[in-house]
C-alpha cells in the first residue's frame, strides 16, 4: 500500500519550530509520508505543496494566538485549487488569550475544518484521528473505483 | 606543441580559439561571421583562416565545439504547480544550457497546445508531480501533447509512477520520449542533473544535425553542448580556485547571469522561502540586452533612468534606441552613444542581478522581526565576471558593473562591493569545452586570465 501523504506546517508569522519538529517526528514515526513546510507557512505554500504531492490530508499547527486570522478562507481556497473534500486539522494554542475550546472547535469547524485540537493535544491523539480518517477515504475511494 | 581547437557556434559569430594543451598557453582567437544558412562550415573555415594567420598552426590535434547557433537549444517547460515542479523544470532547462521559449503550468489548455505547435520547440520537458505525488495533471498532458504528433522529443522527468502511461501515449504517437528521475522526486527537492543528462544527450544525437550543424561534423571530434553550458562548465570550475563567483553575459538580445555559490542566508533567523536554489545556477532575462532588447532595458526601468544614468537628454537617448532598433550591428560612434550605451549596459546588469539573486524581506511576528529569504544570498560573492564581446571593449566595464551593484534595492541579495574580473580575450566558453578533455589544462589557464 502507497504511504498516505499529508502536508505539515505552521501557518502565518508564527515562528514556534520545535513542536513541529515534535509532530514531523511523531506522524513519520506513526507511518505517514509527512510533508513538512515548517514555520511561517502561508495558505498557498500549504495547498500548493498538498496539490504537487497528493496529499490528503493539510495539517495546521499555531502557537501565537493569531490562528484564526490566518486560517480564514482555507477551505474556500482549498476548493478553488481542485482539492475538494481534503482533510483540514488546525491545532495549538489557536486563538487568543482563554476562550472554552467548545467555542473556538465550533468557530473553526465552520471556517470547514474537519478536526480542531486544543493546547496540550498529545501527538497520538491526532494521528488516531487521521488514521481514522484516512481509512474513511480509502474505503470511499475504492467503493468508487 | 599539441594545438587544440576550440570553437563556438555562436548566433551572429562563429568564434575559434586555439590552445596548446602542453604548455597551457592561448596560441590565437579568430572570429568570423556565423553561415547557418547556407553551410555553417563556410564561417568556420574563414575563421579557420584567420587564425592559422595569426598562430602559424596548420594542423589541430583535436578540434572540439558548443553552439548556440540557430536559435540555440529551444526547450518548452512544462510542470504542475507554476513555483515548484514548472520552475523545477525551467531551471533544469536553463542549467542545460537551454534557452526556455515557454513555461506551462496545471494542465495544457487547446490554446497551449496550439502555441506549442507554432513553437515548434527542439525539446519539449515534461514535468509533474512528486514520486508518490499528483498523476492526473502530467498524465493529461502526455496524452494532450501526443495529440500534436510533433517532432520533437519530449523528455519525461515527473512523477515516476507516471512514467509508464506517459510513455505509451506518446510513443504511441510515433514521438520519442527519453524518461528519466524526477525533477522534483519529494517535496522542495531538486534533481536537476539526470533531467540535464538527458537533455545533453538528445542535443548531441538530435538537434545537431536538426539545425544544420553537422556538416562542420566531419570538420571536428564533436559539437559537445550548448554553449551556456560549456561557460557554466567553465565557472564552475573557475569557482574551484577562486571561491564563489558570479558572471554576467550582456549581448545583443539576451543577458545571461550565473552563480557558482550555495547562497545561504548570512543573516541570523532567517527562513528560507521557495524551491532549493542549485549551487551553480544560471538565469536569462529575455528581454535585457544591448541591441535587440534595448527597449527592454527601458520598459524594465524607466526612460528616466536611462536619461539619468547616461547624462544625456532625452532626445539623444531616444536616437540611440531607435537607431539600434533598425540596425543591431551598430556601433557607438560619438560621445553621446557611448554614453547611453553605458548607460544601457549598466541598467542591463542591474536588472539582471537583481532578478537572479534572491531577495529578503522582514516579518514582524509577535516573537519579534524574523527574516524571510526567497531564492541566493549572493551579498558575500566577492568576484562578478563579465563576459560578451562589446560590453568589455568600453573601457568602462568595472564602473558600469559598480554603478550597477550600488543602485540595487535594499531587499535583493545581490553582491554589493564584488570585484570586476574582465572575459578580455573571450575564452570562457573555450575553456569550458577544453575541460571536458584537459581539466588541468583549463584550470591553469583560467587561473592566469582571471586574477
Amino acid at each position: 500500500m502507497p504511504k498516505r501523504t499529508m502536508v505539515l506546517g505552521v501557518i502565518g508569522a508564527d515562528v514556534h519550530a520545535v513542536g513541529n519538529q515534535i509532530l514531523n517526528f511523531a506522524f513519520t514515526e506513526a507511518g505517514f509520508n509527512v510533508v513538512n513546510l515548517g514555520v511561517m507557512v502561508s495558505q498557498e505554500e500549504f495547498i500548493e505543496a498538498a496539490i504537487e504531492t497528493d496529499a490528503k490530508a493539510i495539517v495546521i499547527s499555531s502557537l501565537y494566538g493569531h490562528g484564526e486570522l490566518d486560517c480564514r478562507g482555507m477551505r474556500e481556497k482549498c476548493d478553488e485549487a481542485g482539492l475538494k473534500g481534503i482533510l483540514l486539522y488546525v491545532g495549538g494554542n489557536i486563538v487568543v488569550g482563554k476562550q472554552p475550546f467548545e467555542e473556538v472547535e465550533k468557530r473553526f469547524k465552520a471556517m470547514g475544518f474537519d478536526k480542531v485540537f486544543g493546547p496540550g493535544t498529545p501527538p497520538e491523539t491526532t494521528i488516531a484521528a487521521l488514521k481514522k480518517d484516512f481509512e474513511a477515504i480509502e474505503a470511499k475511494g475504492s467503493g468508487q473505483a | 606543441m599539441k594545438p587544440i581547437l576550440l570553437i563556438d557556434f555562436g548566433s551572429t559569430y562563429t568564434k575559434a580559439t586555439c590552445v596548446d594543451v602542453d604548455s597551457a598557453q592561448l596560441l590565437g582567437t579568430a572570429q568570423s561571421y556565423t553561415t547557418v544558412e547556407e553551410d555553417i562550415s563556410i564561417g568556420l573555415e574563414n575563421a579557420l583562416g584567420q587564425l592559422r594567420e595569426e598562430t602559424g598552426v596548420r594542423e589541430f590535434a583535436q578540434r572540439f565545439a558548443c553552439s548556440s547557433a540557430a536559435g540555440g537549444l529551444r526547450m518548452i517547460a512544462s510542470g504542475l504547480v507554476p513555483s515548484l515542479t514548472a520552475e523545477a523544470a525551467k531551471r533544469a532547462a536553463l542549467g542545460a544550457g537551454a534557452k526556455v521559449i515557454r513555461t506551462y503550468s496545471y494542465e495544457l489548455t487547446e490554446d497551449d497546445l496550439e502555441e506549442i505547435r507554432t513553437l515548434k520547440p527542439d525539446i519539449l520537458l515534461l514535468c509533474g508531480g512528486t514520486d508518490g505525488g499528483n498523476r492526473d495533471c502530467i498524465e493529461r498532458n502526455a496524452k494532450a501533447i501526443a495529440s500534436l504528433k510533433g517532432g520533437f522529443p519530449v523528455v519525461l522527468a515527473g512523477n515516476r509512477a507516471s512514467a509508464g502511461a506517459c510513455r505509451r501515449a506518446l510513443e504511441g504517437a510515433g514521438m520519442e520520449v527519453i524518461a528519466c528521475e524526477n525533477v522534483m522526486p519529494s517535496f522542495n527537492t531538486l534533481n536537476v542533473e539526470p533531467c540535464q543528462k538527458a537533455i545533453r544527450e538528445v542535443f548531441l544525437r538530435r538537434i545537431i544535425s536538426a539545425k544544420g550543424l553537422s556538416q562542420a561534423q566531419e570538420l571536428i571530434s564533436g559539437i559537445l553542448m550548448p554553449t551556456p553550458a560549456a561557460v557554466l562548465t567553465a565557472l564552475t570550475l573557475l569557482s574551484q580556485d577562486l571561491g564563489e563567483l558570479m558572471a554576467v553575459d550582456l549581448g545583443g538580445a539576451t543577458t545571461d547571469v550565473y552563480s557558482i555559490a550555495k547562497g545561504t542566508p548570512t543573516r541570523a533567523g532567517t527562513v528560507m522561502r521557495g524551491l532549493p536554489e542549485p549551487f551553480a545556477k544560471r538565469t536569462v532575462e529575455g528581454d535585457i540586452g544591448m541591441r535587440y532588447s534595448a527597449h527592454g532595458v527601458v520598459d524594465a526601468v524607466g526612460l528616466e533612468r536611462v536619461v539619468e544614468v547616461s547624462g544625456q537628454d532625452e532626445a539623444a537617448v531616444e536616437a540611440w534606441l531607435a537607431r539600434v532598433k533598425d540596425e543591431p550591428g551598430v556601433l557607438a560612434a560619438t560621445q553621446a552613444e557611448r554614453d547611453v550605451d553605458f548607460a544601457l549596459a549598466s541598467l542591463a546588469i542591474e536588472t539582471g542581478l537583481l532578478r537572479h539573486s534572491g531577495k529578503i524581506e522582514e516579518v514582524f511576528t509577535p516573537m519579534g522581526m524574523a527574516y524571510q529569504q526567497t531564492g541566493k544570498d549572493l551579498t558575500q560573492v566577492e568576484r562578478i565576471l563579465l563576459t560578451g564581446g562589446a560590453l568589455i571593449r568600453t573601457g568602462r566595464a568595472e564602473e558600469m558593473t559598480a554603478r550597477a551593484m550600488s543602485a540595487l534595492p535594499p531587499d535583493s541579495l545581490a553582491p554589493r562591493g564584488a570585484r570586476v574580473l574582465l572575459d578580455r580575450r573571450y575564452i570562457l566558453s573555450a575553456m569550458g569545452l577544453l575541460s571536458q578533455n584537459y581539466e588541468q589544462v583549463a584550470r591553469e589557464m583560467m587561473g592566469r586570465e582571471f586574477q
